[in-house]
């Protein structure tokens, strides 16, 4: 019998390794907590893109809780969370502040003219320093960050309308 | 019109897939031949499908019909032919259609080359392949339907990704998959034989055939591949041990151990389980290859669209399939019996431990590409496995082989005289060890890895030398005559082996001796990398049949011979995406020299990267042996003979 059950061995570990995959199945392997959580944000100060002359400092929005938003024209799932940036900016009391990552301006603004506008203001980040800061391994990816300029929340890819209903605004009220 | 026909041909083909698995299983069990025939037109009927459903996704990409929602997103108009066509497999649905069929093919061959066969064995294997011919039929009509329709059309299509739009699209999937799909033959066969108990010489004959030739299609696809992203990726490697690299190289290291004890199998009776559960492995890896590719549990530069219910599914086939397959083999393997005995020193356990070696470099392997799903899913933290892990744990693991590699092509089987080995072996030896430690100081600089490099290159070359003069001896007429007089098999091994020796030499001398510079280039600006100049000459603009590019223009000029002018680009295919390095290589057999454009600095500079990679093409040109050699030994009259006899 003893022997009869090595022959078995095998398929006992190809069990096991379909309960890991099973259980893969529901994790996001590209979804990496971010280390900058309760963190205090990087601070950038970057050029505004529509007018470069002058610049945008995070160190502007402390004491408010803020949404950023890194973004580009030439990223796709850009364009699918822009409705949603859109109606947020409407119905979401809190500044959403564009990173214009590695992108070009005139491309960008052709974007926000077409597409309208959901940002309080929007940063550029040409040459990608602020996306180092900040980890951005994706585009988008939106952080959220409170009063004393820590950040408390980072939705890895576009914002989806659960995010934005179960983690987003309740932590956005609690927050205020 | 056209991509209903192709949706209408799929479903027969499942209901012709089902047909024949029932049948032949039906005739198998209670022979009779009227099922097993019936069996077998169905198997036929289900390739005539399959293959009209795949022309009919061809047709469609062929005419850019956007009505079609896969087409949409993966064609459009301005995109060259040749790439309209591979965009047939250039997404998830049809790289689906493209596996089915392969694995069409695949059943239509054996069903032609399989007429020398017991006629029970023959309708049980045709019954299997049937079986994972439904699996994925269902796979693609429940959750993966290439012909999906999108209403109202599209305008204009969403196009092929811009890395994928380049001739080793065209190449590299069919190839690759030609390979791993083959190894459902020797999967085939090993149920086969577990269900009817028949585990034989002869079975071990029937089944290396087809192994060999699914084992040269994947070496040649894998090959390709590794080729494909080193010009393209603009960095310069050969091999990134990415998830999905992974995936396909698995299936090869079992496939290599599979042929080997398959000649074990079929001329001395032994490791009769082992082959089998090493057949069952083989294809095992390649459905596992496509649930990770295709599922989306681990992170790859092949980034897929994923979607956990195709996951799902395709979790369930491998459960059922391999699943079965294992239980199967649990309840038949005690009663298969062991087979012919050897002693220590003797091919035989030459073959085991190069099987050993094997299959421990393949688990090795698979615990680096699935590391991060375990800890993930244990709840211990995201981690990567990376190019560290692999190439400290797998070199060290393959060096042994390596060094048997020379010793077994001299052992015989059942019993080798050890001191005799050594005696003939010595001086193969001494010149392999005085070469590896001369030669790195030639190059330049003496590295301790590099030597040891080469010493298995040496040792692989001079070992075989030394057996071809053995064999050369005994035979008659002139040189290239008694060449051309040895067998197949033997011809194919000591080439297959250089092949490897070869691939060594590469990988050794461009790891230790490759150069590499991050620039910063204005136009005019010069550089010397090793003994060559390379000047930046500046930027022009240029077009293509669907993208802009910006072509860098260089030349490289050596103290003696003509400049070379070597033009990397930056392509941009539509506005907004993200633009695409093409790098410019001087291809040599000594080395190549090869220059990306990274990003514009400013107006004139710009980042510039420039690589010296010595012997790199020997990687390919060693793989490219090794299939040859697989193709050799196919042309070994034993196996035609066999096959003769029973169709007269």
């Amino acid at each position: 019998m003893k022997t009869q059950l090595k022959y078995l061995i095998p398929f006992v570990i190809f069990l096991m390794l379909i309960g890991f995959f099973l259980k893969g199945l529901n994790l996001d392997p590209r979804e990496v907590p971010s280390p900058l959580i309760n963190k205090p944000a990087p601070m950038f100060e970057q050029p505004l893109l529509n007018d470069t002359s002058k610049t945008f400092s995070s160190n502007s929005m402390l004491g408010q809780v803020w949404l950023l938003n890194v973004w580009a024209s030439w990223c796709t799932a850009c364009r699918d969370e822009h409705p949603l940036l859109m109606a947020m900016s409407q119905q979401i009391d809190v500044p959403i502040v564009g990173i214009d990552y590695k992108d070009t301006n005139p491309e960008a603004l052709d974007v926000l003219s077409k597409l309208g506008n959901p940002y309080s203001a929007v940063a550029t980040d040409v040459e990608g320093r602020v996306g180092i800061d900040y980890g951005v391994y994706g585009v988008p990816e939106t952080y959220l960050i409170d009063k004393e300029g820590v950040i408390r929340y980072k939705q890895i890819g576009p914002i989806t309308v659960a995010a934005l209903q179960e983690k987003i605004i309740p932590m956005i009220k609690g927050l205020k | 019109m056209i991509p209903e026909i192709g949706h209408f041909s799929l479903i027969l083909a499942l209901v012709l897939a089902i047909a024949q698995s029932t049948f032949s299983f039906k005739g198998a069990s209670s022979n009779q031949p009227v099922f097993m025939s019936a069996g077998l037109s169905a198997a036929r009927g289900q390739f005539f499908f399959v293959s009209i459903a795949f022309i009919s996704l061809g047709y469609a990409f062929y005419s850019s019909d956007f009505s079609v929602l896969y087409v949409a997103s993966n064609s459009n108009f301005n995109l060259p032919i040749q790439y309209k066509l591979a965009a047939i497999w250039g997404g998830h649905e049809g790289s689906m259609l493209l596996w089915t069929a392969t694995l069409s093919l695949w059943t239509m061959a054996v069903t032609i080359f399989s007429q020398h066969l017991p006629a029970q064995f023959r309708a049980r294997l045709i019954g299997t392949m049937g079986l994972i011919t439904v699996g994925f039929l269902i796979f693609i009509l429940f959750s993966s339907n290439p012909f999906e329709r999108l209403i109202p059309a599209a305008l204009e299509g969403r196009s092929l990704n811009p890395l994928l739009q380049d001739p080793g699209m065209v190449f590299h999937p069919p190839v690759l998959y030609m390979g791993y799909v083959g190894f459902s033959v020797a999967f085939a066969f090993a149920i086969a034989a577990l269900l009817g108990g028949e585990l034989n010489p002869e079975w071990a004959r029937w089944t290396r055939t087809w192994t060999t030739i699914a084992w040269i299609f994947l070496t040649v696809g894998i090959a390709f591949g590794s080729k494909w992203a080193y010009y393209e990726l603009g960095w310069g490697g050969w091999w990134f041990w990415d998830a999905v690299e992974n995936a396909s190289f698995m299936p090869w290291l079992v496939g290599t151990a599979l042929i080997h004890s398959l000649a074990v199998t079929e001329k001395r009776d032994a490791f009769k389980m082992w082959t089998v559960l090493l057949a069952i492995f083989a294809f095992s890896l390649s459905l596992l290859g496509t649930f990770l590719v295709r599922s989306g549990v681990l992170t790859s530069v092949h980034a897929f669209a994923s979607d956990p219910t195709r996951g799902l599914f395709i979790l369930a086939f491998l459960a059922i399939v391999i699943g079965g397959a294992l239980i199967l083999f649990a309840i038949r393997a005690p009663k298969v019996g062991l087979g012919g005995k050897f002693g220590v020193v003797s091919r035989e356990s030459f073959l085991l431990a190069n099987n050993v070696v094997m299959v421990v470099a393949c688990g090795v392997v698979m615990l680096g590409t699935l590391y991060p799903l375990f800890l993930d899913a244990l709840g211990m933290g995201k981690i990567s496995v990376g190019p560290p892990y692999f190439n400290t744990v797998f070199v060290p693991v393959m060096a042994p082989a390596f060094f048997l590699m020379g010793l077994a092509i001299f052992s015989r089987w059942k019993n080798t005289e050890l001191p005799s080995l050594i005696s003939r072996l010595k001086w193969a030896f001494i010149i392999s060890v005085v070469t590896a430690i001369v030669t790195p100081a030639v190059m330049g600089q003496w590295k301790p890895m590099v030597s040891l490099g080469l010493l298995m290159a040496f040792w692989i070359i001079t070992t075989a030398m030394v057996s071809l003069y053995d064999y050369m001896v005994a035979g008659s007429g002139n040189l290239i005559l008694r060449v051309i007089r040895l067998p197949r098999a033997y011809q194919g091994m000591i080439l297959a082996h250089l092949g490897v020796a070869v691939f060594i030499v590469g990988v050794t001398l461009v790891g230790g001796y490759g150069l590499e510079q991050d620039l910063r280039m204005s136009p005019g600006e010069k550089v010397k990398v090793d003994q060559f100049t390379f000047q930046f000459d500046g930027v022009t603009q240029t077009a293509g049949p669907n993208y802009m590019a910006v072509r860098g223009h260089f030349t490289v000029s050596k103290s003696q011979g003509a400049p070379i002018i070597l033009e990397p680009e930056k392509r941009s295919y539509q506005e907004d995406s993200m633009p695409m390095t093409e790098a410019a290589i001087e291809t040599g057999l000594m080395k190549d020299l090869y220059v990306s454009l990274g990003e514009p600095l400013n107006s004139e500079a710009w980042a510039v990267r420039i690589y010296i990679k010595p012997f790199v093409q020997w990687i390919w040109f060693g793989c490219f042996m090794m299939a040859g050699g697989g193709i050799l030994a196919l042309f070994d009259p034993r196996y035609r003979r066999k096959n003769k006899k029973a169709l007269g």
